[in-house]
């Protein structure tokens, strides 16, 4: 092995040393630009609640569930998730409007996930979830639970309902809490 | 093997056998949630997914990670090793935890999965059970420390062999990070468990297991980097391109590995968006000794290809023996390490993060990286250490190649898809989905073939405990003793930096308080969160 001195080696270890910082570098940058740029931030509100009491007053009560559309026009959707399903069972929000839901769980820990979009966040009992996002097309989504709540928990889907801004005002307008439910 | 074989041998067959009973149900799991089969009672599955979750995370890989442990504390060392009394009590301890916790799931009383999430609570004996096992391993943690320190005493100014240092990284590491589960078992869910407390704050929870969550994984993926450094270059008749390097990388994971754990929590709701970041950082900086260990491997490898006659930038890869079972499974390894590797660093990506969470992406990305990366050098171990721990050779090893052949396969067939339905947006943990649904209609293809690839593990694992078995049995020969590489510069001296662990321990201790303190701290002023336990077991009386 007289052919490979120990320089020879540190040298090439060195512009590996580059490679790596190359590519750990372009994916901060990546990562920094996407997160302020488009002002992607994973759901962090930290906010707690009594879990036990959810039922019995303040903002997750059963007639305060479902959309509520704000005084500047976008909504905001609370949501209870329990073992098996959401309250309500279809959410229903204007397109191209911005939509907050607030979601906790009197219960165990549940998943919060609308298929083909980015809203995914865990609903922990105890605290309240808040998810922050936008959806440009009417479609209906279908929202499984994404953590297992026990026995039940495939049988947890839920659907959100995407429908355009004048359709919203025109059939749900009226509701002070909108849902597509039953 | 210095005295240490039985010891040895009682580990890996004793992991071996939980192996070949979680790996049907794992298959049996795939094959019920596809189109193949009709809607089961969901009971039974939950039943199953703890099982295999259990046995894999706990049981399975820290047998392999202790039994490895001793032989490379025997053969690095040279020299026999002390306390083995204590070191069969260390064994029996994970026994016994183990079969505690898992007969609990076996009766149905512990349907929690390997997370057991609280508030979601099952049967005391589960949590217990794991915890004997875990004790148990502390047990394995002080020996080989003690055995470096021993060593260490008798040849102050040698560098310390880098197969023991790797050990010892890996049961240090495993010390630090076994603490957070142990102190969510001990702390929070014990006592609910057995009714000396009300409450459970399922986000605090969440955080310690968060601490033993990641780095666990790096446990477990320790022995195939050993494997990789010490035995690879030799079994391809090569050399080690860097020593120094191997111990950078191994101190590199103990530092980074564990003050990362928050990116499992990326979408919670009880850590705040800076210290999500911070762990993002952190998750990026686990990547590099991975990239080392890349490069030195590629290097040593190359040596080995071109004193074997290759040429040219890629002739040396050909040149490889391909046909020994060590070369082969590394090669394998190294394919799935890089793909498993990009998934993950996807999963790591504050942003990114939010497309895939709790996706069936996920479970494809770690069952590549362990099922596949890790678990196939774990089999190509078994393989090198067999005929020294039997004094008999390897049987059929035309059939290992196949075994090696058909694993790869198989988890490749059980994965790509489950990316696949995991961006499509299939959640994971679902006993039945209802592919009748048009929405979901697409997914079912995907989720039959890695149904498929389930059946060729499970041929692929039997063909592995055949050839075991086999070669158990087969006839006596004198077998070459076991040898780790040598470095092509071997160090005669080393910095004390890269002989020793108090200074890194200091800095795990710093990064841990810095990256977990006030996550940890915060729900002591956060307000009321905690919750009444929900047993698991209320569900199935329904």
């Amino acid at each position: 092995m007289s052919t490979l001195p120990s320089d020879v080696i540190e040298e090439s270890e060195r512009r590996w040393a580059y490679v790596v910082a190359a590519v750990i570098g372009l994916m901060f940058a990546v990562i920094i630009f996407t997160s302020v740029h488009w002002a992607a931030q994973p759901p962090s509100n930290v906010e707690t609640i009594d879990a036990s009491r959810l039922h019995l007053a303040g903002e997750f009560v059963e007639e305060n569930l479902g959309t509520a559309v704000q005084p500047d026009g976008s909504v905001i959707v609370r949501v209870i998730a329990q073992q098996y399903s959401f309250v309500p069972s279809c959410m229903v929000v204007p397109a191209q409007t911005p939509v907050v839901f607030r979601v906790t769980s009197p219960d165990v820990v549940h998943g919060f996930l609308i298929m083909d979009t980015n809203v995914n966040s865990m609903v922990v009992p105890g605290f309240i979830a808040e998810i922050r996002t936008r959806f440009e097309k009417p479609k209906t989504h279908l929202m499984p639970c994404h953590e297992y709540c026990s026995v039940g928990h495939d049988g947890m889907w839920a659907h959100v309902k995407v429908v355009d801004r004048q359709e919203f005002t025109k059939s749900y307008g009226s509701q002070p809490r909108a849902s597509c439910a039953g | 093997m210095q005295g240490s074989s039985r010891l040895v041998l009682a580990h890996f067959w004793a992991a071996f056998a939980t192996f070949a009973v979680a790996i049907p149900l794992g298959a049996w799991q795939m094959l019920v949630r596809s189109p193949l089969h009709q809607w089961i009672a969901p009971e039974l599955y939950y039943r199953a997914v703890t099982a295999h979750g259990t046995t894999f995370a706990y049981v399975f890989p820290t047998l392999i990670a202790m039994g490895f442990g001793y032989a490379v504390c025997a053969v690095s060392l040279g020299r026999p090793m002390r306390g083995l009394s204590l070191a069969w009590i260390s064994f029996a301890l994970v026994i016994v935890g183990a079969a505690m916790a898992l007969a609990t799931v076996a009766a149905g009383k512990a349907n929690v999965l390997y997370t057991f999430y609280p508030p979601l609570l099952g049967s005391p004996y589960y949590y217990l059970g794991i915890l004997v096992a875990v004790v148990g391993t502390w047990v394995w943690i002080g020996l080989m420390v003690w055995h470096v320190r021993r060593w260490k005493i008798d040849h102050p100014v040698l560098p310390i062999p880098l197969a023991m240092f790797a050990t010892a990284v890996g049961a240090l590491l495993w010390g630090w990070t076994s603490l957070g589960v142990g102190a969510e078992i001990a702390f929070l869910i014990l006592p609910n468990a057995f009714g000396w407390t009300s409450t459970i704050d399922p986000g605090l929870a969440r955080v310690l297991f968060s601490w033993t969550l990641h780095a666990i994984v790096y446990f477990w993926l320790i022995p195939a980097y050993i494997a990789f450094y010490v035995l690879l270059p030799q079994a391809a008749d090569g050399r080690l391109y860097s020593d120094k390097m191997g111990r950078i990388a191994f101190l590199l994971l103990l530092i980074f590995s564990m003050p990362i754990g928050l990116h499992h929590l990326f979408v919670d709701p009880q850590i705040g968006a800076g210290f999500k970041f911070l762990h993002t950082v952190f998750t990026g900086m686990v990547v590099v000794p991975t990239l080392l260990t890349i490069f030195t491997i590629c290097a040593s490898l190359e040596i080995a290809g071109r004193l074997r006659g290759g040429r040219g930038p890629f002739g040396w890869i050909a040149a490889l023996p391909w046909d020994r079972p060590f070369v082969l499974a590394s090669g394998f390894s190294m394919v799935m390490l890089g793909l498993g590797g990009a998934s993950g660093i996807i999963n790591m990506s504050y942003v990114l993060n939010s497309t895939v969470h709790n996706t069936q992406w996920v479970t494809g990305h770690f069952h590549l990286i362990y099922g596949g990366a890790v678990v196939i050098m774990y089999f190509a171990i078994a393989y090198e250490l067999w005929p020294r721990l039997t004094g008999r050779p390897l049987a059929a090893p035309k059939l290992v190649r196949l075994q090696l052949w058909t694993w790869s396969v198989g988890m490749l067939l059980v994965t790509l898809p489950w990316h696949l339905v995991g961006v499509m947006g299939q959640p994971r943990r679902m006993a039945y989905y209802d592919f009748s649904n048009p929405a979901l209609a697409s997914q079912g293809v995907w989720v039959t073939v890695s149904a498929i690839g389930g059946f060729v593990l499970v041929f692929s694992a039997a063909l592995f405990i055949g050839v075991l078995l086999a070669s158990h049995r087969g006839p006596t020969a004198a077998i070459s003793p076991l040898k780790f590489s040598l470095a092509v510069n071997p160090p005669r001296r080393l910095p004390k930096s890269l002989n020793s662990f108090g200074i890194w321990a200091a800095l795990v201790l710093a990064l841990t308080l810095a990256n977990y303190g006030y996550p940890l701290a915060q729900f002591a002023f956060l307000g009321k969160s905690a919750v009444p336990a929900f047993p698991v077991s209320q569900n199935d009386r329904r």
